[in-house]
């Protein structure tokens, strides 16, 4: 069963002048076809303005297509009927966590969604606490949001996002504005909802290490899926990916240059503990 | 011709429930061209020192000498200083305005009471400086992509031609390209002008990469001071606060405990692999 799928998907906007008027059009998605099972990790990688955060806003529906067709859980994001649908199954979340907690006690913000819904009082208690918890952040259900350190913010937004219990996830370069520690917390609270609910998790991100988990890994261009495959295929071809303005892991990146110096070390190694496996080998 | 900081405190909203001590008795000297990182977990001070360099805040106690002058001294010349410390914010495109990029760049020399003339030529050479291509000078900065955007946002601080540059994570929310443009273009201009440069960053990486020295903050004092071998040395301290060492250095480690024969030292890729090829021969 597939959550997410597109095909020929294409997004245009318009260009206008300073006056507002139409001066031509701009393609941010060019025929994209992709297919996301449910259940699974998938990551997005592309430079600034590659079109990964217009893909992202298709499959909640916050954009919809202007050519090709998106299909959210077996729905159509451009049928009006749909749109709550598509928002309650796919929920989002942004790079600044500073935009998305409006809430001024922790347990109120992520109670804030579920209320939308009708979902009954008693429930919501329930939900809160769950989502919470699931995130790591039960014992600050108290606490001003404002008093948060970004990861822990950003872990509130998560779990505001899960309180709506949606099958899919999509988060857009949620770490990009944290410290390494603050990064760390995402990605396992994020990793958890995956093991624990079985959320199907689209993950955009700039930050290589956080895709080796994933099952497949996309790279876009110019509004195309350029690369496509497991992590370790991806960060095989480090040449191609680098002309796509990416980069690999560290690790990655240093078992390249071992096997430029002549070590014999296979390629695509993601994590340190296969390069120390390799090298051992060697000795 | 440094800045020495010399027993600084700083307390916010003193006498209120808020009261909190941002910085703590932090001494530290910086000679003039050296390129300097700043380490620490959100919160830990980073910013506040760094504000405290052009005086934008002011210290509840210490002091501060800019080439030897005392900054808090009656008479000092605020604005003067402001001139020779440029501080690159966070997210810098934001304060982006004017109508094309020459003339946003050309803001800061202007304030200074330049002539339109010497404005115009200042700019120029700030953005051929931070390598911003010509053909773009008469554009709106808002067309921009984020890197080139941010490329001007540099440049307008470059204009007032300081002598001191503080960039306070100059590469947040980049694609690995940029950032690796953003650093390459501030490592060429310290070497070329001789600048000092002092760099906030939340990736160990790319301090490792570049910088002769790393300061790392952690609640409101000054942890560690050293070479980046010297303080990612101590990784496990780092990790206690919230903080890392480059990947490569704990590949090292790790080779270590598993009975290589070398120094697990090595912060960047380059380091390691000599470090490796030499353990191996």
């Amino acid at each position: 069963m597939e959550m997410i799928h597109a095909e020929k998907l294409i997004y245009e906007y318009d260009k206008r002048d300073e006056e507002g008027n139409v001066i031509g059009t701009n393609r941010a998605i060019d025929g994209v076809d992709i297919d996301i099972p449910q259940g699974s990790f998938v990551a997005v990688l592309g430079h600034n303005g590659s079109g990964k955060s217009t893909l992202a806003k298709h499959m909640n529906a916050i954009l919809v297509p202007t050519g090709g067709t998106m299909w959210v859980d077996g729905r159509d994001t451009k049928d009006p009927a749909e749109l709550w649908n598509v928002r309650q199954t796919a929920g989002m979340v942004f790079q600044n966590p500073d935009n998305q907690i409006i809430g001024t006690v922790v347990e109120e913000d992520v109670g804030f969604g579920p209320e939308n819904l009708g979902v009954p009082t008693d429930e919501i208690w329930k939900r809160v606490e769950d989502s919470l918890r699931s995130v790591g952040m039960i014992e600050y259900r108290k606490a001003s949001p404002n008093k948060l350190s970004g990861g822990q913010k950003q872990r509130v937004a998560i779990a505001g996002v899960i309180a709506m219990e949606p099958k899919c996830i999509v988060l857009d370069e949620p770490t990009a504005m944290l410290d390494p520690n603050g990064r760390k917390e995402v990605i396992r609270a994020v990793e958890k909802l995956r093991k624990e609910k079985k959320v199907t998790v689209i993950l955009i991100t700039h930050y290589m290490e956080e895709v080796i988990d994933a099952d497949q890994v996309f790279v876009m261009d110019g509004g195309h899926i350029v690369m496509h495959g497991t992590p370790r295929e991806i960060f095989s071809r480090v040449e191609e990916l680098k002309s796509y303005r990416m980069d690999v892991p560290q690790v990655t990146m240093l078992a390249e240059e071992l096997r430029r110096r002549g070590l014999d070390i296979p390629r695509g190694i993601l994590r340190r503990e296969e390069l120390v496996e390799a090298l051992c080998r060697l000795r | 011709m440094s800045i020495a900081l010399e027993h600084i405190n700083y307390v916010y909203s003193p006498g209120t429930a808020y009261e909190k001590q941002a910085l703590k008795d932090v001494c530290l000297e910086i000679p003039q061209g050296q390129f300097v990182g700043i380490i620490g977990h959100t919160g830990s001070g980073k910013s506040t020192l760094i504000q405290h360099l052009n005086g934008l805040t002011r210290a509840t106690s210490g002091r501060i000498l800019y080439e030897g002058k005392d900054i808090y001294e009656e008479g000092f010349d605020m604005r003067w200083l402001r001139s020779q410390v440029g501080l690159v914010f966070q997210y810098p495109e934001h304060q982006l305005f004017e109508v094309d990029v020459l003339s946003d760049v050309c803001f800061g020399p202007k304030n200074q009471g330049l002539s339109q003339e010497e404005c115009e030529e200042r700019a120029k050479e700030a953005l051929e400086l931070g390598g911003f291509p010509e053909k773009y000078y008469r554009q709106s900065p808002f067309e921009l992509s984020g890197g080139q955007k941010r490329r001007v946002a540099i440049a307008g601080v470059l204009a007032m031609r300081p002598k001191v540059l503080v960039l306070d994570e100059p590469t947040a929310g980049l694609d690995p390209k940029g950032r690796d443009e953003i650093l390459d273009q501030v490592e060429r201009l310290h070497k070329e002008t001789g600048m000092t440069v002092i760099l906030v960053s939340h990736s160990m990486e790319d301090v490792a990469r570049y910088v002769e020295r790393i300061i790392v903050m952690n609640r409101g004092e000054k942890m560690l001071d050293g070479t980046p071998r010297e303080v990612f040395r101590h990784y496990k301290e780092l990790e206690k606060v919230g903080l890392a060492a480059p990947q490569v250095t704990y590949v090292m480690h790790d080779l270590k405990e598993r009975g290589f024969d070398l120094s697990p030292d090595a912060t960047t890729i380059e380091e390691a692999a000599d470090e490796i090829m030499r353990s191996l021969s």
